[in-house]
């Protein structure tokens, strides 16, 4: 088995009395993956890569990056948040220069330089005079600097155009590539992060629902069409089932062959994030090796 | 050097794509023995794939005796596809049973049909056809 890059165990993180904005999430992201995280707004995505980042504490439940604390792992996490905070009179190149104060050791200029030389910026442009992109940018360019072994991006891609979006995606990918880097950005658009990702959380409601490999996730999903009652999948675990003229659609997890009269194809990944999302009580499903146990020593 | 495109919307998966588009390559004589194959690390760079999505298509390829990685140094062409030269007898042959086809009063699309519906016929299991016999 592989490193781990993120564990939780019975995760919550409640804001004041009422607002459960996690609750009893449990997973593990093995190391070396690309992993999406999708659901819809408010589900408690931003506050998942928070926690990981090292910014709050769990209210309940246990959490590890890179086998530590998420405190102690910050030195080898770079964290994007969704507003892309950066200092607003500070130039572009003094971004950059801050950066290497701030990591010495590890930071890569070149790495940063790349990636703010892209877009054609010019260096000595103060931060508050650039576009919502060009900030994202330079974001970007301080996560990549870091040379860090976990890169937690929140949105990364929102306020880019599509051209930008393409070429920094093909950039974190080649991070990915060569340094083996383990990359968790949150979305609530599925298409953008399809090709790039391997591995997918779905989170929905503060809870994970789906976790695992998304060649995983597909496999252990079928579609099946038939001219049959809906009890007739019984064995099957059945996440959504629509009638079809006198038959029935449904998205199963198979528990073993189907009889025969149904029509049987792999959903897409869209297919089966909308069926779950339909589906608030579908049973979670967690693919081997992505289960997670409780940390020792490393309590909320 | 190759440069892969992926079409998101082909519904052909995307490995499929670059194991595709390099049988294509090697047929067409773009790619010969000793070429090498951008790395994986240029393939996602250019295209923002998944780095794995990259390696599985090159295991494949690997499989299918086409080309060998060579460690440290990257992916190389081991042999090239069998093409039929725009100058060949089957070329002509085929040519000609075009022009009867069309003489006969058949449509574009019902030539297509009919041969794509011979070679799954001649080549089964493999996959079906590839752009217009032209």
């Amino acid at each position: 088995m592989t490193g781990t890059a993120i564990e939780a165990h019975a995760l919550s993180k409640q804001y004041g009395r009422h607002r459960h904005a996690l609750r009893d999430c449990t997973f593990r992201l093995p190391e070396g993956r690309v992993c999406a995280v999708v659901g819809p707004n408010g589900a408690g995505k931003s506050t998942l890569l928070a926690l990981a980042a090292g910014l709050g504490r769990p209210s309940a439940g246990t959490l590890t990056v890179l086998g530590a604390g998420p405190a102690e792992a910050r030195a080898r996490v770079a964290y994007v948040a969704q507003d892309k905070p950066l200092h607003p009179r500070l130039s572009v190149a003094d971004t950059l220069r801050l950066g290497a104060e701030l990591n010495v050791g590890r930071w890569d200029m070149a790495a940063a330089e790349r990636v703010v030389a892209g877009a054609g910026l010019d260096m000595a442009a103060r931060v508050r005079t650039l576009s919502g992109g060009q900030r994202t940018r330079v974001a970007l360019a301080l996560a990549l600097g870091k040379r860090a072994e976990l890169l937690l991006l929140d949105e990364p891609m929102a306020d880019l155009d599509p051209l930008a979006r393409h070429q920094l995606m093909g950039t974190l990918m080649a991070e990915a590539a060569e340094h083996g880097t383990t990359v968790v950005m949150s979305s609530h658009i599925v298409g953008e992060l399809a090709e790039a990702c391997d591995h997918l959380l779905l989170v929905s409601d503060g809870r994970v629902r789906l976790g695992g490999g998304i060649d995983d996730l597909l496999t252990a999903h079928a579609l099946v069409t038939g001219a049959h009652p809906v009890a007739g999948l019984a064995p099957h675990t059945v996440v959504e089932s629509r009638a079809t003229g006198r038959g029935v659609t449904a998205l199963i997890r198979p528990e073993g062959p189907l009889g025969d009269g149904w029509d049987v194809e792999e959903p897409s990944l869209e297919e089966l994030l909308l069926a779950h999302l339909r589906s608030p009580d579908a049973p979670v499903l967690l693919t081997p090796g992505t289960t997670a146990r409780p940390a020792q020593g490393v309590t909320a | 050097m190759v440069e892969f495109r992926i079409d998101r919307r082909s519904g052909v998966a995307t490995y499929l794509q670059i194991v595709q588009q390099t049988r294509q390559a090697l047929r067409l004589g773009l790619l010969e023995p000793g070429d090498k194959l951008p790395t994986a690390r240029e393939v996602v760079e250019a295209t923002a794939i998944n780095p794995n999505t990259v390696l599985k298509a090159y295991r494949e390829l690997e499989r299918e005796g086409l080309v060998e990685a060579r460690r440290g140094l990257g992916t190389f062409v081991r042999k090239s596809l069998g093409s039929a030269p725009a100058d060949s007898p089957l070329r002509g042959e085929l040519v000609e049973w075009a022009a009867r086809a069309r003489a006969a009063g058949l449509e574009k699309d019902d030539v297509a049909a009919l041969f794509s519906a011979v070679l799954e016929e001649q080549f089964a299991p493999s996959a079906a056809t590839e752009g217009d016999p032209a």
